[in-house]
């Protein structure tokens, strides 16, 4: 243990150089590969400023991204918050690639910057190297060259068609982001370098039999032998499909080539972002976990002083800090809080568990390896069922949590459960159902399209719990879908 | 372990979203610019020049989604912080006001609020403000005031300074030279060298071993002899970008701000006429690289400003306007010839003037000033109930009725009221319309 070694601070004041940043992890990777034992891909630490940060929010934390509206729209905004002072920038925002990228802002402390490479290069890393729902899902070396081909393509499109044509089409798809995703069977990686190189082919393709005087005829066909595979698949897909933006692409009677090629890509993107979206408490709890242990670890060793454990116990108090319901600034459970507080419970329920603890988790209670159990949680779940797996009776007291019914017909919320030892299962199911994306996403497929008839296309929305879809968006998604379609476009509310 | 490395971004080129933000002002261009005019209306002398933060109505750059809606069904959330509930407890829900939903739990859902507020920079909103805004009849006594060269590209040439060479000319040049003069390659000489080095290993080498090796060393010397005389790049291969100075027209315009800050003008008049002449310069300054602005302030005397003086500082006296016209005259005549310029002239004046002054300023304006005008506008500054009073257009002050008398002469003389901070802009909207001319 370099313990035994004489103790030297790896920094002592608050401003950063690459030496001290360069010292600093190492000596985190020290503990992270040596104690911790993580498994992480390799890291790439961006150093950049406050300015480039607010771009990099406005394009979902991306370092490539096409052109689009909305993300100006999203710069915007934030950028007034920022000025304004409504709100910080994070400290970080890191990256499912392969090198794992990681983006530091200038401004931060010395202190700062360890939290943050601890957090973000070791802790997410960490998790999107090992979780299932990343490793099947995403793909983490393909990522990076997609956006590059997106973005091009994109651009191309834009010259070639038209700004507007472009957006009324990326407006449309976007629209239907959360129902272009794959749920249940695992789409196909983004990587196989012959898919990147098909596209390319097609947009060659598309290029040399470009012909201006065929430009104002309604469609630019597509090549036969192309269009006969693409029916090939619209006959494969088994109706009901969830995946809307999968079946337009595909079965469209009016897109051109480009125009599914777009919404192929939006889609893509969104597909990405899914497990995400599916990770929020354990992604960021395994995070937090990680640079509490880490950081702790330093000032046990002797590597940073007094001071700097001082300020990042202030830091990392405020990122767990959960407002209580009835506070102004409470808007929903922090995850950063309730997956800190899960998987420091479990470290203890390992190491020093009460008869409670043995009664609700007897596989891990006294079983003194936290950190397998710990690794065996990040790879293997996801919020919904980890939650239902290790909440514990601690923390739910802890943050004495409880929970209300809530039916539109009724005058009155119900408490239906609190966190005493009868409330402690409900309340537990509860919770984790309310991380279940799908009771939150409307659950619409498509059910028929009458391709060789009048070409409707009817889609359905499965009623869950009475839960209607709003009417303020319904009529504009609608909308959308039909400058896609080309074609009426019906929708049904099911089961109501 | 070398598992990470660390990159400094710091230097890398900004604004990546540019092209974003200008796809979201194009979009929602219609709603921004109903903001800005809005804004403007209200803003004192000082801010006109800064950014601003605008509200639009967040339907036109709406994103809709499907959603559920929370008036609907039932659902059970959990929530933390629990201090006197039990399980059964009923809570009453909280009344729905309209918009309101149900307090907390409706705004978290997003897409809750009316307005999507963001920042225009200073650049952007005066661009939208001054959109379709000219000055009128520009261009047409547009004499060549050609000072101004631009270098345009104008093809290739075999001469020039070595930064404009063009390499992809040169070394196309060069590699076809050598392709026709048959230079031998480095790779056909590394691959006789390397035979040759392969022969003289051979420690015992027979005739047929001798003979290639003279051949080669023979071969060799002629290659590298016809490689001196056909170099990789010849100076005849070297072709330079030409760059052609061409005269660029500029159309040379002055603008002659004349204010009255005499005593009969009130606070309320200089300010008023100050924010008028505010928007003037900003507009000139934002469209027009080429004119300039000369400032003349007048109480019972005359006096050529600059623009510090003009708006910011404050003085008092008696009231003679057409001592501005004459000042004006004479900067025009010393620094501005009239064939040489287009001349425009706002006036500003709160109508009164001396008794007799306003004969002598249609007298000058008549005889003088507008026949080398390009444009004229005259804005006359009213108190609130004075505009009530001089609702017509043909009852005023003095100078304005005297003025009423000649405009019909001179179709590029304008003249108009202000009362109020909000007439400004409308007002001047008014007077530099595009193709708006012949109304005024």
């Amino acid at each position: 243990m370099t313990a035994l070694e004489k103790p030297t601070l790896l920094f002592d004041d608050a401003d950063w150089n690459f030496e001290t940043l360069q010292v600093t992890l190492d000596a985190i990777e020290e503990i992270a590969l040596g104690d911790l034992k993580l498994d992480i891909y390799p890291n790439q630490i961006e150093i950049i400023s406050s300015e480039q940060m607010l771009d990099a929010y406005s394009s979902h934390g991306m370092p490539l991204m096409y052109k689009h509206w909305s993300f100006g729209k999203h710069f915007a905004r934030d950028q007034m918050m920022y000025q304004k002072g409504y709100t910080g920038l994070a400290y970080e925002i890191v990256i499912n690639s392969n090198p794992c990228i990681a983006y530091l802002m200038e401004e931060n402390t010395m202190t700062m910057q360890a939290l943050v490479m601890a957090h973000a290069s070791f802790g997410h890393n960490h998790f999107f190297k090992n979780n299932y729902l990343f490793c099947q899902w995403t793909d983490a070396d393909g990522i990076l060259p997609y956006l590059d081909f997106a973005k091009k393509y994109i651009a191309k499109c834009e010259d070639e068609y038209g700004l507007e044509e472009v957006e009324s089409v990326l407006d449309a798809a976007h629209a239907l982001m959360d129902q272009g995703v794959f749920r249940y069977n695992r789409p196909p990686r983004l990587s196989d370098a012959d898919k990147i190189a098909k596209m390319a082919a097609r947009a060659e393709h598309e290029e040399l039999t470009f012909n201006d005087i065929w430009r104002t005829l309604p469609t630019v066909e597509e090549p036969d032998e192309e269009k006969q595979e693409r029916q090939q698949e619209v006959r494969h897909i088994k109706l009901p499909e969830e995946n809307i933006l999968y079946f337009i692409e595909k079965a469209s009677p009016i897109l051109r080539p480009w125009q599914r090629e777009l919404v192929r890509i939006v889609r893509n993107v969104a597909q990405y972002f899914y497990p995400q979206k599916q990770t929020k408490v354990m992604n960021e709890g395994c995070a937090t976990f990680v640079h509490h242990y880490i950081m702790n670890e330093l000032y046990n060793r002797g590597q940073i002083s007094e001071g700097a454990i001082m300020e990042f116990l202030h830091s990392h108090s405020s990122v767990v800090f959960q407002p209580e319901f009835d506070d102004p600034r409470y808007s929903g459970i922090n995850p950063y809080a309730l997956g800190f507080a899960m998987m420091e419970d479990i470290k203890r329920i390992c190491e020093d568990p009460k008869d409670e603890d043995r009664e609700y988790f007897p596989e891990i209670a006294g079983k003194n390896e936290w950190r397998e159990v710990l690794k065996d949680a990040w790879a293997n779940y996801r919020d919904e069922s980890f939650i239902l797996q290790y909440l514990s009776p601690t923390v739910m007291r802890d943050f004495h949590l409880f929970a209300i019914a809530d039916d539109a017909k009724e005058s009155h919320f119900e408490v239906s459960a609190i966190h005493n030892a009868s409330g402690f299962r409900r309340v537990r199911e509860r919770l984790a159902a309310s991380y279940d994306l799908g009771s939150h996403d409307a659950n619409i497929q498509v059910v028929a399209a009458d391709l060789e008839g009048d070409r409707t296309l009817h889609l359905r929305h499965d009623v869950h719990q009475g839960r209607k879809l709003s009417d303020e968006t319904k009529d504009a998604v609608l909308t959308y879908i039909e400058t896609l379609w080309g074609h009426e476009v019906k929708l049904e509310e099911v089961g109501a | 372990m070398n598992l990470s490395h660390f990159i400094d971004r710091r230097k890398n080129p900004k604004g990546k979203s540019i092209g974003n933000r200008q796809r979201f002002l194009k979009r929602a261009k219609a709603q921004i610019k109903e903001a800005v005019n809005k804004s403007l209306r209200d803003r004192s002398l000082k801010e006109i020049d800064k950014g601003e933060k605008i509200s639009i109505p967040s339907k036109s750059t709406a994103e809709p989604r499907f959603r559920i809606d929370p008036q609907t069904g039932k659902r059970e959330a959990v929530h933390p912080g629990n201090k006197e509930f039990d399980a059964g407890d009923k809570i009453k829900k909280p009344p729905k006001g309209p918009g309101k939903g149900k307090g907390k739990k409706a705004s978290t859902d997003g897409d809750g609020e009316d307005n999507f507020q963001f920042t225009l920079t200073q650049d952007e909103f005066l661009d939208i403000f001054f959109e379709d805004l000219e000055l009128p009849n520009l261009v047409k006594r547009s004499l060549k005031e050609i000072k101004a060269y631009a270098y345009k590209r104008a093809g290739i040439t075999v001469a020039g300074s070595p930064t404009n060479m063009n390499l992809i000319r040169t070394m196309r040049n060069a590699h076809g030279r050598r392709l026709a003069l048959k230079r031998p390659s480095t790779k056909e000489m590394n691959a006789l060298k390397e035979r040759l080095f392969e022969l003289e290993r051979i420690s015992q080498p027979d005739e047929a071993q001798i003979t290639e090796k003279k051949k080669i060393i023979a071969d060799l010397e002629t290659m590298e002899a016809r490689r001196r005389w056909a170099p990789f790049i010849d100076p005849l291969d070297v072709r330079y970008n030409a760059y052609e100075p061409t005269p660029v027209e500029t159309t040379a315009a002055v603008m002659f701000c004349l204010m009255d800050v005499s005593g009969s003008m009130g606070e309320r008049e200089k300010d008023l006429a100050k924010r008028f002449y505010m928007l003037l310069y900003l507009f000139l300054k934002r469209r027009y690289e080429r004119v300039e602005v000369v400032f003349i302030r007048h109480t019972h005397h005359a006096e050529e400003v600059d623009e510090e003086t003009f708006f910011y500082s404050r003085q008092s006296g008696g009231t003679v306007v057409s001592t501005a016209l004459d000042k004006m005259l004479e900067v025009q005549k010393d620094r501005f010839p009239a064939h040489e310029w287009n001349i425009y002239v706002a006036q500003a004046s709160d109508g009164f003037t001396q008794s007799g002054d306003a004969k002598q300023c249609v007298e000058l304006l008549r005889t003088e000033v507008m026949p080398i005008s390009q444009y004229y506008a005259y804005i006359e500054i009213l108190d609130e109930r004075e505009l009530e009073v001089f609702s017509s257009e043909d009852s005023g002050a003095e100078l304005w009725r005297a003025y009423r008398t000649f405009a019909p002469e001179w179709p590029n003389f304008a003249q108009t009221r202000i009362a109020r901070p909000q007439d400004i802009f409308p007002v001047f909207r008014e007077l530099f319309a595009k193709n708006n001319r012949e109304a005024a």
